[in-house]
């Protein structure tokens, strides 16, 4: 083992760089520029929902198999849904995307009232969706379509049918805590907004949280067909 | 060149720059949440080696006799719960990753230092879950809480224990994630990807393999959470649920997770290597993209865990197939280690002993992994001890001497000080040789057709389990020694140096400890990586 170490020249040549930049309030210590941390930001934003697509994968992968399984059951349990419920949702949550897009597009020209007022109708119409569900599963409560039990089903193997149902809770409820996580970030950026933190030059926490929002809604767009649409042709 | 200068610690570094314990538990700073990690992953690992301990002292005797058969389900149980989701899963990445992915880039923190000390805070919560589920009685699913056993059938622990594992797999995740992007964006001027240590090449691709891997387990371990809770028939084969579907998706994370295990360490030994033998690694990127290839292929092998479970035979051979071509990129590493070592002026310092034994200890794993890849192979040896010894090979063999070697290599950095070098290397060669007399005759077992998850055996099988079991005690006086001399150099080992090793690499161009923001100005990055020819010039 060497004994001493002997201070070596050092392999790299230095510039000098002080951690602090004066005139940029919002860049944390750790940072170059401003440009780096948004692109950190988004990148991490980006690689988060490459997970979230992971984890709806293993429910959507089990969703196929048993549904290539039991496809009468399966078409059966979906045609319980109510179509019209669905497709009113996916309305509100798509025109809730475009609010959103509306609330970064006003971000990233500083226009602090209509971040706000976008961010508002994008908690709104978010709001419509959940409660739409709700009234669903209230529904599907009454018709005893709730896994257990109670269960009961006209014209399909009961058994396969719960876990057709069982899947639909699984899916929607988790797509549902998604979006009660997204209307805590929407609070966050208009309360943000409100506080005056944003400007044209930086406005990264609002793109993230757009990003967020879009991947919830584009999970809406698949799980609308896989539910709701499967079996309706016939 | 060569300077008299007194060796003395820095006067400011990470360790003294604040006091208090709210200094520690509200950091931000990466090399501080290595610490905390090193802390929590000792303890468990300690946890986890006392009931190996309790296992193996059962298997002294063919009679099952020390503790009852639902106690020893319990046993293996919990030792491979705490070992691979509380040890080996964080080990290197979540402690050595942490504390030097960022000074080995050149930069000042991970991208997201909060979310950094989140992912602690998480793996802490998945913890106590599962500390909650190991005293409230225990589980005795294995630790892959298999179905329909798992969700109807067991009545242990399984929600909490799962719902446990589920919590830790985020903290994993959150590291994983932050790995990624520190790497994409946070590298210093210069720091090209061809010029990254193989270490970051590694923790890379083991990054991937937390991000892409572990949300899938989490949702497998949601269901049987869910299906348990409620009496679900998702895996339910009562209600046409399909048990083997679970198989499937509990694999298609926790085969991979083995890479997750791996990997870091094979990372290790390429920094372990080159600074040991004073040459650059031979075959830098084939290495670098080796590492790469291990994560992909890793996604595509999962199969192979079930070809006794009831797949068909065409998946079975496809599975078979893939699971070999795992061997090429393995081999690349060890054939280019090998060249290495041949070109280089090697030095047997402690670290390069643990770095050697992964060679081999790695290579016997990854070569038994072959026979078990080959169908007719496996469905004589499934369920052995033969598997036993395979997948301890890699994991302790491997995984856990590339963790030693990190540790001895990395520590007088971390520390600012030297343990006692004489019994560092006491230590490796008590832990290789207590390492093979504990598993080598498993392999034995395993071929005569001694089955795994029992705690009694018939008589001939005895002595080699009294064997494996002397083993395990020279194994555990082996991991006890480092222990001891790292905790007393604290107090009295020599002050190290910037440079103890005269290592290349930006981590060594910093004191020892590094201070907060880790270098006074960023760095430049010119040279390659693994610069020792030019070093060794330079000197000369």
């Amino acid at each position: 083992m060497p004994d001493v170490a002997s201070p070596q020249e050092p392999p790299t040549s230095h510039v000098s760089q002080t951690p602090h930049v004066p005139g940029e309030p919002h860049l944390m210590h750790h940072f170059d520029d401003m440009e780096q941390q948004r692109e950190t930001a988004t990148l991490g934003m980006w690689v988060f929902l490459v997970t979230e697509v992971l984890f709806f994968g293993g429910l959507f992968a089990a969703y196929m198999i048993y549904r290539v399984w039991y496809p009468t059951t399966f078409g059966v349990a979906s045609r319980q849904l109510n179509i019209y419920s669905g497709a009113g949702m996916t309305v509100v949550l798509i025109t809730s995307s475009l609010t959103m897009a509306m609330a970064v597009h006003a971000a990233a020209q500083g226009l602090r009232r209509r971040i706000m007022g976008f961010l508002g109708l994008t908690l709104f119409l978010g709001i419509v969706f959940v409660a739409l569900k709700g009234m669903e599963y209230y529904h599907e409560y009454l018709e005893h379509h709730i896994p257990g039990h109670g269960f009961q089903i006209v014209g399909a193997d009961p058994n396969h049918a719960q876990i057709f149902f069982s899947l639909y809770f699984i899916m929607t409820g988790l797509h549902a805590l998604h979006m009660f996580i997204g209307f805590g970030l929407l609070l966050t950026m208009m309360y943000m907004a409100w506080r005056n933190y944003f400007s044209a030059k930086w406005h990264t926490p609002v793109e993230v949280a757009g990003l967020y929002w879009h991947f919830v809604d584009i999970i809406w767009i698949f799980l609308f067909p896989l539910l709701y649409l499967v079996d309706r042709h016939r | 060149m060569e300077t008299t200068e007194a060796l003395a610690l820095p006067k400011t570094h990470y360790l003294n720059a604040e006091y208090g314990i709210r200094s520690w538990l509200l950091t931000t700073d990466h090399k501080r949440i290595a610490i905390l990690y090193l802390i929590s992953i000792t303890l468990f690992f300690a946890v986890g080696a006392t009931f190996a301990g309790v296992i193996r002292l059962e298997l002294l005797t063919p009679a099952g006799d020390l503790v009852s058969d639902d106690t020893y389900n319990k046993m293996f149980t919990m030792h491979g719960i705490v070992m691979i989701f509380l040890f080996l899963i964080p080990s290197i990445p979540a402690v050595f990753g942490n504390f030097f992915v960022p000074m080995m880039i050149g930069a000042r923190d991970l991208a997201f230092p909060k979310i950094n000390l989140l992912s602690w805070y998480v793996y802490v919560v998945g913890a106590i879950f599962t500390l909650v589920a190991i005293t409230a009685g225990g589980v005795d699913t294995g630790w892959t809480f298999y179905t329909p056993f798992s969700t109807q059938a067991s009545n242990s622990n399984v929600l909490t224990a799962a719902i446990g594992v589920f919590i830790a797999g985020f903290s994993s995740i959150l590291t994983g994630l932050n790995f990624i992007v520190t790497i994409h964006r946070m590298r210093a001027p210069g720091m090209t990807w061809m010029k990254m240590p193989l270490f970051l090449w590694s923790i890379y691709a083991t990054a991937l393999i937390n991000v892409l891997g572990t949300p899938v387990l989490a949702i497998t371990l949601l269901l049987v959470a869910v299906e348990r809770a409620f009496h679900l028939g998702i895996f339910n084969p009562a209600y046409g649920g399909d048990p083997v579907l679970f198989q499937h998706l509990f694999w298609f994370y926790s085969h991979p997770a083995v890479y997750i295990m791996i990997l870091p360490s094979m990372g290790v030994v390429s920094e372990l290597i080159a600074a040991f033998t004073r040459h650059s690694v031979f075959g830098y990127k084939a290495v670098a993209f080796s590492s790469l290839a291990i994560a992909v292929l890793g996604f595509l092998v999962w199969g192979h865990h079930m070809f006794v479970a009831g797949i068909s035979v065409y998946s079975a051979m496809i599975f078979s197939v893939l699971s070999f071509l795992v061997a090429i990129p393995s081999a690349i590493k060890v054939f280019n280690w090998t060249a290495t070592l041949y070109k280089g002026s090697v030095s047997l310092d402690a670290p390069m002993l643990y770095a050697l034994g992964f060679i081999g200890l790695f290579t016997v794993g990854g070569l038994t992994g072959l026979f078990l890849a080959s169908l007719g192979v496996d469905v004589q040896v499934h369920d052995t001890y033969f598997v036993i010894a395979h997948f301890h090979y890699i994991m302790v063999g491997g995984a856990l001497m590339g963790y030693l070697g990190a540790i001895h290599y990395w520590w007088p950095k971390m520390t600012g000080r030297l343990y006692n070098e004489i019994w560092a290397k006491l230590a490796a060669l008590t832990v290789f040789l207590g390492f093979n007399l504990t598993f080598f005759p498993q392999f034995i077992l395993g071929y005569l057709g001694m089955p795994r998850r029992y705690h009694a055996y018939p008589p001939e099988f005895q002595a080699l389990n009294v064997l494996s079991t002397a083993g395990a005690t020279v194994l555990g006086i082996g991991y006890l020694m480092p222990l001891i001399y790292l905790l007393l150099s604290l107090k009295y080992g020599r002050v190290a140096g910037p440079n103890p090793w005269k290592a290349t690499g930006l981590e060594w161009q910093t004191p020892s400890p590094p201070p907060t923001f880790n270098f006074d100005r960023t760095p430049i990055v010119t040279k390659p990586p693994y610069s020792y020819e030019q070093q060794e010039a330079d000197l000369a």
